[in-house]
């Protein structure tokens, strides 16, 4: 007996390591000089946990360290390969991944534990724990997949929606429910009712994403963060194990934290971005309009340049636009050809600009724009009345001054970039298309904006030229 | 609900007030890598995963299995590499402004 307690006790103590490893690693990400370090002392807690886990009686060496390389080598080089531009959805992919793996742990657990019962029924604590991990599980894998799909574009972005999807969502949940309860009371057929409530849990996530749009991918992927997270730690209370329990309880606060956070950027409760299909219903009513004629200035890239050249101060305001022309090197060497000529250069980041949290200074990290020279939105707003140029590179919604002042607008009370208080506005675009949200931005009718037509990356490069010659 | 579980509910409302005060100070300039970096330390259901495929008894079947520890490896493996690809990127401006002063 003493001795089960003394290995109980070794394998224990290390899992606590980890935990404690996992809680600096994240508490070291407070800062962009510290964070590396931080993500060091995180991987060392995984190998720690690992090397306690290999300990264990092990003997299934072929499948597991099989698996291990092939996962290894396949994650690796994918994490490596991708681009920065794409990094959404490799998040997305990498999550989903997690999540189908703590659903067929809560399967093994469950199989495993029924032949040993012997018929006798499982406790409660048991059977819940094992349903939560596997439906939480098992929606976590199959949206981060309809997720990747939408962020890769190998399915529309626009919102599907159909006549009575949410009845459709709740008669899937409630089936799910009657087979949860099933397998919870443990009746005769605990595995068959545990499979369907699987089946059902893998419908369930592919529906509840369809209809959530392309720009309201932060909210959706920080969301499934937090199911994964949620999922792992339920998985600690199936076998007992409180590293499990403990990070899954660290990623399951981030994600809900970082989803509560969004949300409010886009002043939505996180319900109405869910069941809303955002951007579905308005694009339909902007298409029925026909869109009247739109009086807008557009302006050459001579121009532009000429008007950043002898601007004092020149704000950009990076989009999604940025990400998918890949314009984020050309926008930092416009940034460098106007800090020669003394232009002081900042950048305006929306919290939600992108496809994910903090996906803008990603893609500007990347092109070697300093940390620093990234401004919040509550940071940078006084600032635009100074700017004599706001710059702003394929961002639509998130400066729609509507959204401060059209009551009857869809955005109405989402905080913006006040882009418009800028004396000068110039906004690159691909067309007069409305944004993702299909909403007007009366931005683009006022006086002191410009529009640079085309696609970002070629149009500041054209800029870069001209600045370049002058 | 017996002592044991009552255990395992305290580390885990314990764990997420920890974790909702370290992330709370994270600036939104590192959201994303948090992201990602979260995204990895969740890939620790890994361990779950070796303790139901790698034992004796194995439930599942060596296919099952294997599928099993790749989707947890993937999560482990590609999660630490991205995020370390991403912070590595993130730089003062003292590590960039020199070229810069030189003109001036």
């Amino acid at each position: 007996m003493e001795t089960v307690t003394q290995y109980a006790t070794w394998y224990n103590a290390a899992y606590l390591i980890t935990g404690i490893l996992f809680i600096l690693g994240l508490k070291y990400m407070s800062s962009p000089r510290t964070a590396r370090f931080g993500n060091r002392l995180s991987m060392a807690g995984m190998v720690v946990a690992l090397i306690a886990t290999f300990a264990q009686g092990i003997v299934q060496w072929p499948v597991i360290i099989g698996g291990l390389v092939v996962g290894a080598a396949v994650g690796i080089y994918f994490g490596r390969a991708v681009k920065m531009t794409a990094m959404p959805q490799m998040v997305a992919i990498f999550n989903g991944c997690g999540g189908g793996a703590a659903a067929l742990v809560a399967m093994g657990e469950l199989m495993k534990t029924l032949g040993a019962a012997n018929g006798n029924p499982l406790p409660y604590d048991f059977t819940i724990a094992t349903m939560l991990t596997a439906v939480i599980g098992a929606i976590s894998f199959a949206g981060s997949i309809i997720a990747f799909l939408k962020l890769q574009e190998l399915m529309t972005g626009r919102p599907i929606t159909y006549p009575g999807q949410q009845v459709v969502n709740a008669l899937v949940l409630l089936a799910i429910l009657y087979c949860a309860v099933s397998v919870i009371v443990n009746g005769p057929d605990t595995l068959a009712h545990f499979s369907v409530a699987l089946g059902l849990a893998l419908v369930l996530g592919i529906l509840f994403v369809l209809p959530i749009g392309g720009a309201d991918m932060p909210v959706v992927i920080s969301l499934l963060n937090s199911f994964t997270g949620v999922a792992a730690a339920f998985t600690g209370f199936v076998l007992n194990n409180n590293v499990l329990i403990i990070s899954g309880a660290l990623v399951g606060a981030s994600g809900t934290l970082l989803t509560l956070l969004m949300g409010k950027a886009m002043n939505r409760s996180v319900t109405n971005v869910l069941f809303g299909a955002f951007g579905a219903v308005h694009a339909s009513s902007a298409a029925a309009k026909g869109g009247p004629a739109v009086e807008v200035r557009s302006l050459s890239a001579e121009d532009t340049a000429a008007l950043l050249a002898y601007a004092n101060e020149v704000i950009v305001v990076p989009g999604y636009g940025m990400a998918v022309a890949q314009a984020q090197h050309s926008v930092k060497e416009l940034e460098s050809l106007l800090e020669k000529r003394g232009v002081e250069v900042k950048y305006a980041i929306h919290p939600v600009a992108g496809r994910m949290p903090g996906h803008m200074n990603v893609l500007l990290a990347e092109a070697n724009v300093p940390y620093d020279a990234l401004y919040d939105m509550d940071e940078i707003n006084p600032e635009f009345e100074r700017a004599d140029v706001a710059l702003v590179v394929g961002a639509n919604d998130v400066t729609n001054p509507a959204a401060r002042e059209d009551k009857n607008s869809p955005i109405y009370g989402m905080p913006i970039l006040n882009v418009d208080k800028a004396q000068n506005v110039i906004v690159l675009k691909r067309s007069m298309n409305s944004g993702f949200a299909g909403i007007d931005n009366p931005l683009y009718e006022d006086p002191k904006t410009a529009m640079l037509f085309g696609d970002a990356k070629k149009s500041i490069d054209a800029v870069n030229t001209a600045l370049k010659s002058m | 609900m017996t002592d044991h579980l009552l255990t395992e509910i305290t580390v885990f409302i314990l764990a997420v007030f920890v974790g909702i005060e370290v992330i709370g100070r994270v600036p939104s300039t590192l959201h994303t890598p948090l992201m990602s970096a979260t995204n990895a330390i969740h890939g620790i259901v890994l361990v779950g995963a070796i303790l139901v495929a790698g034992l004796s008894f194995a439930p599942l079947g060596s296919v099952v299995g294997f599928i099993l520890i790749v989707l947890a490896s993937l999560n482990v493996f590609g999660g630490y590499t991205v995020t370390e690809r991403m912070l590595a990127m993130f730089r003062p401006r003292a590590a960039v402004a020199p070229v810069v002063k030189k003109d001036e």
